[in-house]
């Protein structure tokens, strides 16, 4: 099988590593990198919940090929939080902002809406309700009706307003 | 018997579930990694009905980094039989139909797995999975379930007599006296179609075998890791004890999880032949085919009514299609033709259900599991009443509606287990005219004008449904609180997939030891654990497992108290639990933690146990209960329907609801409105085609419309509470029950906007273009 | 669903490209992955090999230049990514009907990948920047062994799918003449959700002067047929008219007689009646937007 060298940075750490050229960016973070929090749901592009943020832009990672990621920065689920280690330190506001709402439930699309919602809200960082809604159409979450996670949204865009703080 | 609620047990309490989920710390079946692991891909039909000639594996061996191919054959040696035998037990079958672990001889739907390859990895699997030859020699194939059954129709099994799996009739009263004499009658012949359960997750499994302990341990996405275990020591002919099954994070159940599947024998299996751990992961695609559904039910229904809109009978038949094989068995139409009744008073009542093979991936439970069918039909042939009989359809349902002062009120009708059906509590007629009150009844004619004014169609819809929750007999919890760290365990084959479950029981047992929710570990769904369970389905797990561990830690709280007061020596009434530690009231300073009071009972060789305790702090309750809670409420929503695209918004949705005591109302809020976002997918999205050969139509997720944000209005939910005699927290089951309304409601409320047009809607879901065309039929016969 | 295997290519030139295109066995070029990699992960696509078009600089630009055809034109690379697109100050202001087609795109995700050369070049008979360059008669570029050709778009769908480009050619650019400032128009669909592709859509373009008359049309329908369409017939009718509802209406039930497709979400009806009610509301929502 053909394969390449590639250095990829994610969460703001260099990996080296040699991949098949054919092995999509989901199967790299998880598989190659451990990084398992990046979840696989249809791998054709219309769930989202494998969506990364590409050089800071959400991509959808079972669309992507790893070796097209040599030299670019990734983010994932996993960079969110400043100690995701400790059990008790608080997480992005965002996360925070998850939980208070109760926007998940089986958690299993949650990597992929976090990421989405950190792009809309840098993006736009007083989004309506609706315009929450069109941001994450192409997530799918089975659990929640997604009201919760638009209450998430707005509370976390707040949060933020709250703290000065970028998302 | 039902307790009142505490402070802890009926907050908004945060979940426990939630920080590792937040921070990609989930643990879900593919995020294991064992040393030496092999993926595997199944081979799978891509006919509908064939005889399988012959499989040639020969080729996918000489892909590199293949390691086995496995098929029947390979696997029948370890088999003491090769069905998976799970169908419920019913006196209503005509024949057996069970799936094989791997089809070898006759395939019988697309999708059905024929092969398991082994490889380093998913991508060489799927490589050699392509290069596996199966010749097949095709066989005429039967997909609608009504033609299954008309005589001559082609077998879907070719050593079957016919399709018809089996037939049973419900009912009671004397329904033909009440046709009869009754002075109106209407008929009506609904197709009723529900999709698959698309979790995100999809299906998985990783399955391990240690030749020194003798014993294979498979992880799997499951609602039912019990029951998969019973079933594969069953097809194995191995002691239960030699297999554990546990289930890691799930992501998403909604039904199908429900049962063990051909790849869980054969993903296992192949661990125990290779003697490597094997993990298979099932794509979306597999999810299409492989995994099972709820599909097409035809009814063909009459409802007999006085000039009052009083019902005086209603009855007809329903034709199921059941798939391929027995995944479960006859319980979605038996609760689709049970729960037609359960909200009202109707006299007399029947109805025939035959379910019939088609050449299509097995049907099970989808959340709802045949309940909304029956609400839909029942709230179609009311409004059909209202319609005839120019009544209000308010009006319609509050003459028939039982009332508060009749409860307990007794059906006769029987459980599919053979009880009594008793609604136990609830206030039907409150909860709609909650709904409609919320939903803006009172002004809506004024607001249906003026749109209409303006060329715009608006419609004010309904449905009241009631729906049997936490299925029996019990769900037996363990709560042991660990010597070394004193934290409290919970153990039970209740299983977790987004419902809340871990939250559940920690509120429930720290309500009991002392308050601290962080002390609670709970750990449902390993059967290493606790011998025995049924699992997560049936919007059972609070009400079977909760009760157990509500009695459990009680009993564990007063084991607790008593030891407390030997090592202490004060009397139990001056003790109390706070935090992890029994504490004396009249002095704080004399305390001992629950993990110093469990080491004082974990026994020391030849040291007596403190006077009068027994062993162990901990304990197992099984609480049984034969009865249903029967939950209810009423869904109201508003549409816009485009008349000219046939495009439906939704404006508003409001569900009045009644579970019973609330154990966390964040949760019950998020259950109910997840369930309406999946009931408003059926009624306006969902559908899983298949075409004349059988072939699915609908594949992946641009065809198959899972519904998303912005299809999905803002749902209000108003809470009602009725708490049920039936348990000691006086919960009924929420997980199911804002599925079961609204699709009536959709259509009901669709009709109402496009009245001018006398369009009448038996069927769901509705396309758009099918909505242009009844539009087009009713201008063109006005 | 995991890609079949394939040699993986990642030149930096279009000269590079083009020669490893007529040079190697059943290739496939990649530009966004949006289209392709689904098609790969199902396996539906097998190519030998993957030709890469990311690293090839100055295929990603959006600029305004004088067009030889008189006026001036919007120049718009094969790799610029749909979101560059929906966030060009340029093309809101100069071809505002690109900025409401892209918006019907996917997602956020994948219009931050997917780039209008990719989507052209797949084809797809719902597709919005398909539909966009159609009804704005849009010039693509081709570059192949002898260098590059220019493709009139009504001349680049041959067929389902299939775009008139020979194997050894590769998409570069597009360049759509800029109508006058103040033009109406408009981009209506009717998807089944928020994103999906379109079961019908419609990409509209008026031209009226100070009396109302209208002096240039073009509508193009997607979804309908198997390749998207130019409605000649509807803009003969409208061009010298007076613009009025009652003309848009009777225009756009030539949309009616379009050999349409049916699939699992259309019967052809439908599609027909979708088209006609769809042309009508964009001619009248494109006049609405005429500023004189």
């Amino acid at each position: 099988m053909e394969s390449r060298k590639i250095t990829v940075t994610v969460n703001g750490q260099a990996h080296t590593r040699d991949v098949e050229t054919r092995m999509t960016l989901a199967d790299f973070l998880r598989h190659d990198l451990g990084m398992t929090g990046t979840h696989v749901g249809c791998e054709h592009g219309v769930c989202g919940a494998c969506t990364i943020l590409l050089d800071g832009r959400t991509a959808r990672s079972c669309l992507t090929l790893a070796v097209q990621t040599d030299g670019h920065a990734i983010d994932t689920i996993e960079g969110m939080a400043p100690n995701p280690k400790d059990k008790t330190a608080p997480m992005h506001p965002l996360q925070e902002a998850f939980r208070d709402n109760h926007a998940l439930q089986c958690g299993f699309c949650t990597p992929g809406m976090l990421t989405t919602i950190i792009e809309l809200l840098r993006d736009n960082p007083e989004p309506s309700a609706d315009e929450v809604r069109i941001a994450i159409s192409g997530n799918l979450c089975r659990c929640t009706g997604y009201q919760t996670i638009v209450a998430a949204t707005l509370d976390a865009a707040k949060r933020l307003k709250a703290e000065g703080r970028k998302p | 018997m039902s307790a009142p609620s505490s402070p802890l047990r009926s907050n908004r309490v945060l979940r426990v579930e939630d920080p590792d989920l937040l921070k990609g710390s989930g643990k879900f079946v593919d995020d294991m990694h064992l040393p030496g692991m092999l993926q595997a891909a199944f081979v799978r039909s891509p006919m509908g009905h064939a005889k399988v000639v012959s499989i040639d594996v020969s080729a996918a061996l000489e892909v590199p980094g293949v390691h086995r191919v496995l098929t029947r054959d390979d696997l029948l040696p370890h088999l003491a039989t090769e069905f998976i035998v799970v169908g419920l037990p019913s006196p209503a079958y005509k024949q057996d139909i069970n799936r094989p672990a791997l089809s070898g001889l006759e395939v019988v739907h697309v999708g059905e797995p024929v092969a398991i390859v082994l490889a380093d990895n998913r991508y060489i699997a799927e490589d050699a999975a392509a290069l596996v030859m199966v010749e097949y020699d095709p066989l005429p194939a039967v997909g609608d379930p009504r033609e299954a059954l008309k005589p001559g129709a082609p077998l879907v099994h070719s050593s079957s007599p016919h399709n018809l799996l089996a037939e049973f009739d419900m009912g009671y009263g004397d329904v033909d006296a009440a046709f009869a004499s009754a002075p109106h009658v209407f008929k009506e012949s609904l197709w009723q179609h529900r999709g698959g359960g698309h979790s995100i997750e999809c299906r998985g499994d990783v399955a391990a075998y240690d030749p020194f302990s003798e014993t294979l341990t498979l992880w799997s996405s499951t609602q039912t890791p019990h029951a998969g275990r019973s079933v594969l020591a069953g097809m194995l002919g191995w002691e239960e004890e030699r297999i554990r099954v546990v289930t890691p994070d799930v992501g998403g159940g909604f039904g199908p999880k429900l049962i063990f599947y051909p790849e869980d024998v054969a993903v296992a299996l192949a661990a125990y032949i290779t003697g490597r751990p094997v993990k298979w992961i099932e794509d979306r695609r597999e999810h299409f085919v492989a995994t099972t559904q709820e599909r097409d039910q035809y009814w063909d229904v009459e409802i007999a009514v006085d000039d009052n809109a009083k019902i005086l009978g209603l009855r007809g038949s329903i034709v199921h299609d059941h798939g391929a094989y027995t995944a479960r068995g006859v319980n979605l139409p038996y609760e689709s033709a049970q729960t037609v009744t359960l909200a009202y008073e109707i006299p007399a009542y029947f109805m025939n259900v035959k379910l019939a093979l088609t050449n299509k991936v097995p049907v099970t439970p989808v959340r709802g599991a045949g309940q909304p069918q029956g609400v839909f039909c029942m709230e179609r042939m009311l409004d059909r009443v209202a319609r005839e009989l120019k009544l209000d359809r308010a009006e319609v349902r509050s003459r028939n509606l039982i009332t508060a002062a009749q409860m307990p009120y007794t059906k006769p009708l029987k459980s599919r287990g053979g009880r009594q059906v008793v609604l136990d509590s609830g206030n039907y007629p409150a909860c709609q005219a909650d709904a409609l009150a919320k939903a803006g009844l009172a002004d809506f004619p004024a607001r249906q004008a003026a749109a209409r004014a303006e060329g715009r169609h608006i419609g004010l819809g309904f449905a009241n449904f009631v729906k049997g929750t936490g299925r029996g007999p019990f769900e037996p919890v363990t709560v042991r609180v660990d010597p070394a760290s004193g934290k409290v365990n919970v153990y039970s084959g209740a299983t977790a997939m987004g419902q809340s479950t871990k939250t559940m029981f920690a509120q429930i047992v720290a309500e009991q030891l002392g308050g601290d929710i962080s002390l609670i570990n709970a750990k449902p769904g390993d059967t290493g654990s606790i011998a025995m369970g049924l699992g997560g389905f049936n919007s059972r797990l609070a009400v079977m497992a909760g009760s157990s561990a509500h009695l459990a830690a009680i009993k564990v709280r007063d084991k607790a108290l008593l030891i407390a007061s030997k090592v202490l020596k004060l009397p139990i009434e001056d003790l109390h639990l706070i935090g992890g530690r029994v504490e004396a009231k009249s002095d704080p300073s004399k305390s001992i933690t629950l993990g110093q009071l469990a080491k004082s009972v974990a026994g020391v060789a030849g040291f007596v146990l403190p006077d009068g305790v027994t062993p162990g702090l901990e304990a197992t309750e099984h609480f049984v209960v034969d009865d249903m809670a029967y939950a209810n409420g009423c869904a109201a929503v508003e549409v816009e329907v485009d008349a000219e695209t046939g495009g439906v918004h939704i404006n508003k949705f409001v569900i009045a609801h009644d579970c019973g005591a609330v154990i966390n109302p964040m949760v019950v809020d998020g259950q109910i409105v997840g369930a309406v976002a999946h009931g408003i997918g059926n009624a306006l999205y969902e559908w899983m085609g298949f075409d004349d050969n059988c072939q699915p139509v609908t594949t992946n997720l641009g065809e198959y419309l899972l519904i998303t944000a912005p299809e999905v209005p803002f749902i209000e939910v108003s809470h009602h509470e009725s708490p049920t005699y039936l348990n000691p927290l006086g919960v009924k089951g929420v997980g199911e029950c804002g599925v079961v309304p609204t699709a009536a409601a959709i259509m009901s409320a669709i009709e109402d906007a496009l009245k001018e047009f006398n369009v009448f809607i038996a069927q769901t879901p509705i396309t758009p273009g099918e909505i242009v065309a009844k539009i087009e039929a009713g201008r063109k016969s006005a | 669903m995991k890609p079949p295997p394939f040699s993986y290519h990642d030149p930096r030139t279009v000269a590079e490209a083009v020669s490893l295109l007529s040079t190697l066995e059943n290739p496939k070029l990649l530009a966004g992955g949006q289209s392709l990699m689904p098609m790969l992960n199902m396996r539906f696509v097998l190519p030998d090999h993957v030709i890469d078009l990311g690293k090839i600089d100055g295929l990603a630009y959006i600029r305004e230049a004088p067009s030889k055809e008189g006026g001036n034109a919007l120049e718009i690379g094969a790799m610029t990514r749909q979101r560059d697109i929906e966030f060009s100050e340029l093309i809101a202001a100069k071809h505002p009907l690109l900025r409401e087609g892209i918006l019907n795109v996917g997602h956020r995700q994948t219009r931050n990948r997917g780039t209008i050369g990719g989507s052209l070049c797949h084809l797809d008979p719902a597709a919005e920047q398909v539909l966009v360059c159609l009804a704005s008669d849009a010039i693509v570029t081709a570059a192949g062994p002898n260098g590059e050709r220019a493709i009139p778009f009504r001349e680049f769908p041959l067929a389902y799918m299939t775009p008139n480009l020979e194997p050894d050619e590769m998409l570069i650019g597009i360049k759509i003449p800029l109508w006058p400032a103040g033009h109406g128009y408009s981009f209506l669909e009717f998807a089944r959700r928020h994103g999906d592709f379109a079961v019908v859509s419609v990409a509209a373009l008026l031209d009226v002067d100070a009396g109302g008359i209208i002096k240039r049309a073009a509508v193009a329908l997607g979804g309908v047929a198997a390749v998207p369409l130019r409605m000649d017939a509807v803009e003969a009718r409208l061009v010298g008219q007076k613009a009025s509802e009652e003309l848009f209406r009777d225009a756009a039930e030539i949309c009616r007689a379009i050999d349409a497709v049916a699939d699992v979400h259309a019967t052809v009806e439908y599609r027909q009646h979708l088209a006609a009610v769809l042309t009508r509301r964009a001619l009248v929502q494109a006049l609405a937007k005429v500023k004189r």
